[in-house]
């Protein structure tokens, strides 16, 4: 046994908590006092906010213990010295926020819609989930069942989309954009790659065409235009109509992005698949979109996200998604001069969908790690 | 020419945009026959074998190969490339499944083959070439000359009449380039039809029935190994093969 077999260990200062607050936060003087700073802030700031958003602040009844039933109940428009924020008017409208205009005695449609909506991103979301592929089977039928229950029919009585409103249609709208523009996007990324110049030139003509022109004009397009193209008698959905130019758009981008993918996958991976007998959709869908897909994994999340935050633009063709409900509730009188705390919660719900689908994808890169560099490591 | 010829290429000739890469180009392979092609850089073998399962189109000329043309038809092609297995220099494994599923994977779209039996074709696979218990490992996990014979074991699994090598060893680091050709040398004891390109002499000498040198898109020199090494014909080989014994 000589010294060097001793195990050396690490200097006791760059370990362990000490050790990360010197290295990370009090490095050298300027990070020190950049530090401290920030900590300063922080202490002005926290207690602020949570003050008024939770101590001071009014959820179902006001100071004196009434229950507010408009803004002028408000503790900080009674008081000014004695409120924070006044979520009475989130509590008085969540029916609307939640459902929009949907008929009450039908609202446990929605509502199981919702509960199948979750079990159906389940599968998706846990890998090892038991039975995951029973589960699969249902996240495929979900958009059929959830369309006969929230529109009507098979013995439902049908409830117009004019009806629908707030989360549900930021929901229906983001998650069948999202889910559709997926395998068009998909498509349409093949077909611009195409050796075929027709199918080639005509992939590149609608991405260009549907990523130059902006989402508002889309949409009025879908809802001015679109009835035009469909045979007389046929009355288009206005919801529908809004769907298809959503849908359109988000194609578009997604095939760029997995087009970016795709062109990062080597020929040798194409030639490999050939050399084994593989027709070109096989050689697709089991060799090149499996990599490709994988690698654009942080484009198309941040894509949807853009989507799924997009959505509040149907305000402009008259569609109350979360956002427009919101809007529609701050011109009520009842509620005038309420936008902080209305807006607040609107961009709550958004961040909450958002930050979920963000550290999903985080999840799913962790998980597709494995094995996807090809050099010796 | 002859019956028994396996492939046939017939005045093949191929560009590169206005790069003339194969002029003229004729070989015929008997079945279970070793063809060892070499050439300096730049000489058309690789495009050559890449003709030969048409990852490479030929603009002129005929390729024959196990009797079925090859042309702009596709079933024919898929045909042909159920046939022919390829080992390329960088090896291509597909990075996303495990050593397994790279191996079960074509018997199983391709073929039709249930999953246990292609599972169990591609451990005997892996056998054959001596790394059967790296079959949950995933490519980059492995060493290059591992996933080599990894790459072997994927095209054989296809139950191929032919092999191509396409510079099998050429992006292998020295001490693995000698597990890769034991493989290779085994296969072709086991009267395995192949067709390799590669700078490995000795391989050559050991293995090979007959050694085509190339150079500047032609076929300069075709003979049996021991005329070839000891008494070549034409002048560009001579050199060739000084300076590749040289160094």
């Amino acid at each position: 046994m000589n010294e060097m077999n001793e195990v050396r260990k690490p200097p006791v200062a760059t370990t362990g908590i000490i050790g990360w607050l010197r290295i990370n936060l009090f490095f050298n003087w300027t990070n020190s006092l950049i530090t401290l700073f920030v900590i300063y802030c922080l202490y002005q700031f926290i207690p602020w906010i949570l003050d008024w958003t939770i101590f001071s602040a009014d959820f179902k009844y006001n100071y004196l213990g009434e229950q507010i039933t408009n803004q002028e109940m408000c503790s900080r428009n009674l008081d000014p010295e004695n409120g924070g924020a006044c979520w009475a008017v989130i509590y008085v409208r969540f029916y609307q926020f939640i459902y929009g205009f949907y008929p009450k005695v039908e609202v446990w449609r929605v509502n199981v819609a919702y509960f199948m909506l979750a079990l159906a991103l389940l599968p998706l979301l846990y890998a090892k989930l038991p039975y995951r592929k029973y589960f699969l089977y249902f996240t495929y039928i979900f958009p059929v069942i959830a369309y006969f229950l929230l529109n009507g029919g098979f013995g439902f009585t049908e409830v117009s989309t004019n009806k629908w409103g707030g989360l549900l249609v930021t929901l229906v709208l983001g998650c069948t954009g999202i889910a559709l523009a997926f395998p068009i996007g998909i498509m349409l990324a093949l077909g611009r790659r195409s050796k075929l110049p027709v199918i080639s030139m005509m992939c590149t003509l609608f991405i260009e065409f549907i990523r130059g022109v902006p989402l508002i004009t889309l949409l009025f397009f879908g809802m001015v235009m679109l009835p035009l193209f469909l045979p007389e008698g046929i009355d288009m959905d206005g919801l529908v109509r809004v769907l298809v130019a959503v849908t359109l758009f988000q194609s578009a981008y997604m095939a760029e992005v997995i087009r970016g993918g795709l062109q990062a996958i080597p020929p040798g991976q194409y030639e490999a698949a050939k050399s084994l007998g593989m027709s070109y959709w096989r050689m697709n869908l089991l060799i090149i979109l499996p990599q490709a897909i994988r690698i654009s994994i942080p484009p198309i999340v941040n894509t949807s996200i853009g989507l799924f935050k997009d959505t509040t633009l149907v305000i402009i063709v008259g569609i109350l998604d979360l956002l427009g409900i919101g809007r529609g509730t701050l011109a009520d009188t009842n509620w005038l001069g309420l936008s902080y705390e209305i807006y607040f919660f609107v961009s709550l719900v958004f961040f909450i969908f958002t930050f979920g689908m963000s550290r999903y994808s985080l999840y799913l890169e962790k998980k597709l790690k494995t094995g996807i560099n090809m050099g010796a490591d | 020419m002859s019956a028994e010829s396996i492939i046939s290429l017939k005045n093949v000739n191929k560009w590169f945009g206005d790069f003339h890469v194969l002029q003229d180009v004729n070989l015929e392979v008997k079945k279970k026959e070793r063809i060892v092609v070499c050439g300096p850089s730049g000489s058309g073998k690789s495009t050559m074998i890449r003709c030969i399962n048409r990852l490479e189109e030929h603009q002129e000329g005929s390729i024959v190969v196990d009797g079925i043309e090859l042309t702009g038809n596709l079933k024919n092609i898929d045909n042909v490339r159920k046939e022919v297995g390829m080992v390329f220099q960088q090896f291509n494994l597909f990075p996303h499944l495990s050593v397994k599923e790279n191996i079960t994977l074509a018997p199983i779209w391709v073929k039709k083959m249930p999953k246990a039996e292609a599972e169990e074709l591609a451990m005997r696979q892996l056998e054959i070439v001596k790394i059967p218990e790296q079959a949950n490992k995933y490519p980059g996990q492995l060493s290059g000359g591992q996933q080599q014979r990894v790459a072997i074991a994927r095209s054989l699994a296809m139950n191929p009449n032919i092999m191509l090598f396409d510079e099998p060893t050429s992006a292998l680091d020295p001490e693995m380039i000698k597990e890769v050709l034991d493989v290779m040398v085994d296969l072709a004891n086991g009267g395995m039809t192949m067709i390799v390109v590669t700078h490995e002499m000795g391989f050559a000498k050991t293995v090979a029935d007959r050694m085509v040198f190339m150079d500047e898109g032609k076929i300069v020199e075709e003979a049996n190994p021991d005329k070839f090494f000891n008494n070549p014909e034409s002048d560009r080989t001579k050199l060739f093969l000084s300076q590749i014994l040289h160094q």
